[in-house]
């Protein structure tokens, strides 16, 4: 990981408890065990080893078809991995069949059972274990309490909205006290309001029954919204797992730089190399790319420096020193948004730079305009350096 | 639409309907006829439906028809169900290539073909193993409830490769076992293509002449049989009057059962539109 | 947990999860096995040995002769059906007067089924089980009803000759025309509802694009609606082809005794001249020149359907 050796360094006593994956000695909760699935020929899931803590509510980020739902699935027990060990609380999970699996799932398509009202729904699973009548009574009535769908019980799912729903498949997850819930796309088919809504309150449920989720998702905001941990996955494999700080301020990789928020990627040969500093010339950007830490990697080597929008400098004037992190071009596209607004810039390579700055003041009219001559220009610690 | 095309489309289905109807309408019509001859109308009497009700042959036929009926539709939901869950839930075995065609063939296959290789295949047990000894009602109940077990099988099929696989996985993550899955989960939701695929079994076993005469003996005649026999020689207004009654008893339980669809459609539409508010 | 502490109960459960998939499996496969397969081995058997005045009415096709098992196989059989023309002609009459029935099923089901999906809701529900409604009646019966109208002493000619078109009576009934119109009444069903549920669920604003794009509504029709609905004239076509090729009762009731087809042939071998193993010849035949091409075909049609998906 390319995270500097200062972020982990803050890692004490009390970091180790809320951070256990930064404490050698904490047991991972669930263990994934150089995992893979394959579908015929195909690597649904290729060597996957990821430990998850207790108490987390832990992402899974990736594009469509990257493998998410069939790393949920070999976990609650849907699907068998072709080679790998998975472990929950460290017990092998192999062979063990869903049904005896301490996990509960809540399916993207919510699965209610329809011939069944939300009591019944949300009593199944207590019902299979066979607890007494008067004891599912009381669980249902509280949890149905939890989700606000108390005035709904004697319902059937097709009489209730698309949010309506979500809460009873969340109940019926719960209800069980699962060691582990697992969400996959949990929020996928409400509205984007409802959504940012129901957000919170499923991280207020989580941090109240302490359950540990595992929650798939495609949407990087949500992911950062809600998780303590996200591990982004392209074509099967796990790119990068960190805290969402880690992955937004220090990602290893073009592809999660890119999947997470905004990134302007220069590329370039590295040209000076020192034990504290480094020195990138980009012909890409027409400048030299000063870095403020060392970088693994001799002369000659190609790097990326990428740098978030908001991160950049947009000026009419030259910045006094020239030399380094410093290009100009011209203003090629505006977007206002209001609270901030977005420039792209096109340098004289022909390569364009996207810039946000926050309109922090009211102005009388827009800052910059079409074809003004700009400056474009970032601190050294802006760049993170990436050779993949 | 244009209302040339529209003309021409509502003409077809008045020409189609009448085709449909008319014929059975004769039939309805001319079993009221007081004579034998079907093109002299010689005055209404409702003869023929008390000359058919002395009939015993064709009363002893209906009651080994319905015997019959009912027994096939019930093994070929109790065959045809597990076998339509294997084709949907089961995937890869052994052996699935050949039980996928089991389960197609019989629905290709010309039915002289099923009742001969049925009947041999009868003939060459008895001299075996002595079992079935003789033909009659029970090789006409295995013969019908294998070649409806197929059309069971896929509708079952059908439904359920409809309906979203993870309900039942999520009743598996509850907890529930599989069998425990299938009854508490997958039957109730299947439920009216089970009853659709049990009538379709219960008409195909009562409308069955060809292989029926293959593998029947003596005594087991059914209904159909009777009726072919009869009808070979001619019209009949006896066999008009049975027709009247077929088609009254079917027509009344259609109309019955499509309002009672209808219905529970409406009220749930009613229920859901009364949730979004 | 030690096995003999589980209760019944328990010892069952273990058992259903161990061999319930076996069990499900098993029955219907066993009872398709026995009931189904079987029997085809049986008349394939059959086919290969000699009539004889018997009970069972055929030679024995295994005998023990010096401790050892000879097969005799008798192909005469089957040279048999190779040397009377009559099998080939009932075979290709099968095919003819099964395709040509099914177009005339086309031509009449195709506009039966567009005006359905075209009709308002509830008047498309009532025209939807008027058309469904036949089907749950007696196939006997809708045969019958024919026979009434078609005979020589039928309400047509009877009609005929009463408003005096003609003095002698039609010969109707008895003729391949009877055949037809036997097969298109007792099938239209089978057509008109899958033609129904392609052009119901077609999106009626693709032809609305091809009339606004400058399509003629003709042109609209045969170049929009009319290859989207082929996955429709397919299923219903081939619904009516099979048991039409197959068909014993309509030509037997409406057919004349010149109205050769496979099927009725079939049952006269067995039935009238009571010649088993020629019967068995003639149904192996039909199903290696039948059944297995329609199935191949079917086979052909599904892989070809998943790969679009
Ligand atoms: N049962 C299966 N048989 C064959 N291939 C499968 C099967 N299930 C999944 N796959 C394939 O495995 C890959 C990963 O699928 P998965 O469902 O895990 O994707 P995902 O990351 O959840 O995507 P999405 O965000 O679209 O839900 C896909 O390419 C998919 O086509
Ligand atoms: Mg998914």
């Amino acid at each position: 990981m390319l995270v500097p050796e200062a972020v982990l360094d803050r890692a004490h006593e009390d970091v180790h408890k809320t951070q256990p994956w930064n404490n050698p000695d904490a047991v991972p909760y669930i263990r994934f065990e150089n995992v893979t699935k394959k579908f015929g020929d195909f690597y649904a899931v290729d060597d996957v080893s990821l430990d998850i803590y207790r108490h987390e509510l832990f992402a899974l980020l990736g594009g469509s078809g990257c493998g998410k739902t069939t790393l949920l699935r070999m976990l609650a027990g849907f699907e068998e991995p072709t080679s790998g060990k998975i472990y929950i609380d460290g017990v092998d999970m192999d062979g063990v069949p869903a049904y005896e699996r301490p996990t509960n799932m809540m399916f993207q398509s919510y699965a209610l059972f329809p011939h069944m009202s939300v009591e019944q729904n949300v009593a199944f699973g207590l019902v299979q274990d066979g607890v007494s009548r008067s004891e599912i009574r009381e669980l249902v009535a509280e949890m149905l309490g939890l989700v606000q769908m108390s005035k709904f019980a004697k319902r059937k799912p097709h009489q209730l909205s698309g949010g309506q729903r979500q809460r009873v498949a969340l109940a019926r997850s719960l209800i069980k006290r699962p060691k582990v819930l697992l969400l996959d796309e949990p929020l996928g088919a409400l509205d984007k309001k409802l959504r940012e809504q129901t957000q919170f309150e499923l991280v207020n449920i989580q941090e109240k029954v302490g359950t540990t989720f595992v929650m798939v998702t495609h949407d990087q905001e949500e992911a950062m919204t809600m998780a303590s941990r996200i591990a982004v996955m392209n074509e099967g494999v796990i790119n990068q797992i960190g805290t969402p700080f880690e992955l937004y301020e220090y990602p290893n990789s073009r592809y999660t730089a890119n999947f997470l928020g905004q990134v302007n990627l220069i590329e370039g040969v590295l040209v000076d190399d020192d034990e504290k500093y480094a020195v990138i010339k980009s012909d890409e950007a027409g400048c030299e790319i000063y870095i403020d830490h060392a970088v693994q990697g001799h002369e000659g080597m190609t790097f990326w420096a990428a740098i978030r929008p908001e991160r950049l400098r947009l000026t009419k004037e030259a910045p006094e020193d020239t030399k380094y992190n410093c290009v100009s071009g011209k203003v090629e596209e505006i977007g206002y948004l209001g609270g901030i607004s977005t420039y792209h810039v096109r340098l004289a390579s022909g390569k364009r730079i996207k810039v946000t700055e926050p309109n922090s003041t009211r102005q009388i009219e827009p800052r910059y305009t079409w074809e003004d001559s700009v400056w474009v220009s970032w601190e050294a610690g802006a760049a993170s350096v990436l050779n993949q | 639409m244009s209302g040339k095309r529209s003309t021409f489309l509502i003409s077809a289905l008045a020409f189609g309907f009448a085709f449909l109807y008319v014929p059975i309408l004769l039939v309805i019509i001319y079993s009221f006829n007081e004579g034998k001859l079907v093109t002299v109308w010689s005055g209404f009497s409702t003869k023929w439906y008390v000359s058919l009700f002395n009939n015993d042959g064709m009363i002893d036929a209906a009651w080994n028809s319905l015997r019959i009926g009912v027994m096939s539709a019930t093994l070929a939901l109790a065959l045809g169900t597990p076998a339509g869950l294997v084709m949907s839930r089961f995937g890869r075995f052994k052996g699935r290539t050949l039980f996928s065609g089991m389960i197609a063939a019989p629905l290709v296959m010309p039915e002289v073909i099923t009742g001969l290789s049925l009947l041999l295949l009868f003939v060459t047990l008895e001299q075996i193993v002595g079992w079935p000894a003789g033909r009659g009602i029970s090789t006409i109940t295995i013969a019908h409830s294998t070649f409806c077990a197929a059309y069971v099988a896929v509708v079952v099929q059908s439904r359920l490769s409809g309906m979203d696989i993870s309900v039942e996985e999520a009743a598996m993550d509850l907890g529930a076992k599989p069998g425990k899955i299938f009854f508490v989960i997958t039957l109730p939701m299947i439920l009216p293509a089970l009853l659709a695929g049990w009538l379709l079994s219960f008409t195909l076993s009562l409308d069955d002449l060809v292989i029926a005469s293959f593998v029947a003996g003596p005594g087991s005649t059914t209904l159909p049989m009777k009726v072919f026999s009869s009808v070979r020689l001619g019209v009949s207004p006896e066999i008009n009057a049975l027709a009247t009654l077929i088609i009254l008893a079917v027509s009344i339980l259609i109309v019955i059962a499509s309002i009672m669809i209808l219905r529970s459609e409406r009220m749930r539409n009613r229920t859901a539109n009364a949730s979004d508010i | 947990m030690s096995s003999d502490k589980l209760t019944l109960k328990q010892r069952f459960d273990r058992w259903m999860i161990k061999h319930g998939r076996v069990l499900v499996i098993g029955i219907p496969y066993f009872w398709l096995f026995l009931f189904f397969l079987v029997p085809f081995l049986i008349v394939l058997k059959i086919s290969f040995s000699m009539a004889e005045y018997a009970q069972p009415p055929y030679s024995a096709l295994f005998a023990w002769i010096d401790e050892g098992v000879t097969i005799t196989l008798n192909f005469g059989n089957y040279l048999f059906l190779l040397s009377d023309s009559l099998y080939a002609t009932a075979y290709l009459n099968s095919i003819r007067i099964a395709a040509i029935s099914t177009v005339i099923t086309l031509l009449i089901g195709y506009p039966m089924a567009y005006g359905i999906a075209r009709a308002r809701g509830s008047m498309r529900s009532v025209l939807l089980m008027l058309v469904i409604l036949p089907f749950w009646t007696s196939f006997l019966i809708r045969v019958y009803a024919w026979i009434g109208i078609l005979d020589r002493e039928g309400l047509i000619n009877a009609f005929l000759l009463w408003t005096g078109i003609i003095s002698e009576p039609l010969i109707m009934r008895q003729t391949e025309f009877a055949v037809y119109v036997g097969i298109v009444y007792t099938y239209l069903p089978f057509m008109i509802l899958p033609l129904y549920s392609t052009l119901e669920k077609m999106d009626i604003s693709l032809i609305e694009a091809a009339l606004d794009l400058g399509c003629k509504p003709w042109q609209a029709f045969v170049k929009v609606t009319l290859p989207l609905s082929l996955p429709g004239i397919l299923a219903g076509s081939l619904l009516v082809f099979i048991p039409a090729v197959g068909e014993f009762v309509i030509p037997e009731l409406l057919g004349g005794p010149n109205t050769l087809m496979i099927g009725r042939t079939l049952w006269n071998e067995f039935f009238a001249n009571r010649d088993w193993p020629i019967a068995s010849a003639v149904a192996i035949a039909m199903l290696v020149f039948l059944v297995v091409p329609i199935m191949w075909f079917q086979h052909i049609q599904t892989k070809q359907e998943e790969g679009q998906q």
